[in-house]
């Protein structure tokens, strides 16, 4: 957890007012100590991810919401598929997990 | 890239490459990273134009000059960490049997089966029973929409809005599971003038004057057939008699059901005899018979 010294410090580049901006338009959600903000791993390689989004792949800041909210969507999906897959390991007997296996074969490559 | 690209051709190649290949936007592809790495790498490379000439004399290699990169967004994203991104509340909350239900249709719904045999559907007719039919019972052949013909056996003492089960008459079943169920909801048609009081029915009897006055034999029309009855003498019009265990007939444990008859005298056409002796006829108890209907009363016309 770091506050927004560090954390500029750590992104290099990094402008106040962007990083203001982003937080205005809930693309980053810093956690709150007092009135300072305090930034946990996730939110740094997503402030990166959206400066790289931006600066290096140039997808301006009026596109920036729509990649924001599918790629949001995609990893909310994959966490809902990586739960699946822990439930299905932790409750399904192993020969319905291999059947359920090679069914899935058959399905991708048909 | 040919040899004499120019640094703007290069930040173009490199987009390109970038947007294809950003590790974030393929998350669980293990390839793209590997990809980005060295297409970051070239670019920062071929960024300069000092370590380029290197590059290009083959001073240095392509992967020397790759500055460590931090974890990519995607390593926390799509763990616990990423939850505060996610669609919905930051909140942790559970799986609900609604949720993602366009992806794994109703697998995870109440106890319905995710494999193996699956039960045919019921299916659901509706079959139109005369009213005597449904009193007394009776075997009727039923026509399906599938060209099929079903006999459907209406139980003794069938009422209005029944529903019969035939089993294994509906729908064929998935991976050897059994056929579904023929639902069939009877619809009882009304009687001229029967009518059904759960086990017991009614009817209105008309009688003749002098039935009603001086009593005597008739015969009642019953579900079971043709039943004499006594009616006293004097009996009112209204008058309920009661014709004992000949309604709905004994069924499912239940004891068979009366019939009621109410008494409805009627005249007839006008008998030039009975004017005649009506004229002249002195009641021995003269009775107003509205006596009890009695108000002030405004004669009419006055």
């Amino acid at each position: 957890m770091i506050g927004i010294e560090l954390l500029t410090a750590e992104i290099p580049g990094l402008r106040l007012p962007d990083l203001e901006r982003w937080i205005g338009n809930d693309w980053v959600r810093p956690g709150h100590d007092g009135n300072a903000y305090v930034f946990v791993e996730v939110d740094v390689a997503r402030i990166r991810l959206i400066q790289e989004l931006r600066d290096e792949l140039q997808i301006d800041e009026d596109a920036l919401p729509v990649v924001l909210m599918l790629l949001d969507q995609l990893y909310d999906l994959r966490r809902r598929m990586r739960e699946l897959g822990t439930a299905i390991e932790r409750t399904v007997p192993d020969e319905i997990r291999q059947a359920l296996a090679r069914d899935l074969a058959k399905s991708g490559s048909g | 890239m040919a040899r004499d690209a120019t640094p703007a051709a290069i930040s173009r190649a490199y987009r390109k490459l970038a947007k294809r290949h950003h590790p974030d936007l393929n998350p669980g592809n293990a390839e793209a990273e590997s990809r980005f790495k060295v297409i970051a790498a070239a670019n920062q490379l071929l960024s300069d134009p000092e370590k380029r000439t290197r590059f290009d004399n083959g001073e240095i290699d392509a992967e020397g000059q790759e500055r460590a990169r931090p974890p990519p967004y995607r390593d926390y994203a799509a763990g616990e960490p990423g939850r505060r991104y996610g669609r919905a509340a930051p909140q942790a909350e559970g799986w609900s049997a609604d949720e993602f239900g366009d992806i794994f249709g109703t697998m995870f719904r109440g106890d319905r089966r995710p494999s193996g045999p699956q039960r045919g559907a019921d299916q659901h007719y509706t079959l139109v029973a005369d009213f005597l039919d449904a009193v007394n019972g009776a075997t009727r052949r039923l026509t399906l929409p599938d060209g099929r013909t079903l006999d459907v056996k209406i139980p003794v003492g069938t009422s209005e809005g029944h529903i019969l089960r035939l089993r294994g008459q509906g729908g064929g079943g998935a991976q050897g599971g059994s056929h579904g169920d023929a639902l069939i909801e009877i619809h009882v048609t009304a009687h001229r003038f029967y009518q059904r009081d759960g086990s017991d029915i009614r009817l209105v009897l008309p009688v003749s004057l002098p039935e009603a006055a001086l009593g005597g034999l008739v015969e009642v029309p019953t579900p079971g057939g043709p039943v004499r009855m006594r009616i006293p003498a004097g009996s009112d019009s209204g008058t309920e008699l009661r014709l004992r265990g000949r309604g709905v007939p004994a069924h499912g444990g239940k004891a068979p059901g009366d019939l009621y008859a109410t008494l409805r005298v009627t005249l007839g056409k006008p008998d030039p005899g009975l004017m005649e002796f009506l004229r002249h006829w002195k009641p021995e108890h003269p009775a107003d018979p509205r006596q009890a209907m009695e108000t002030d009363v405004i004669e009419a016309g006055a």
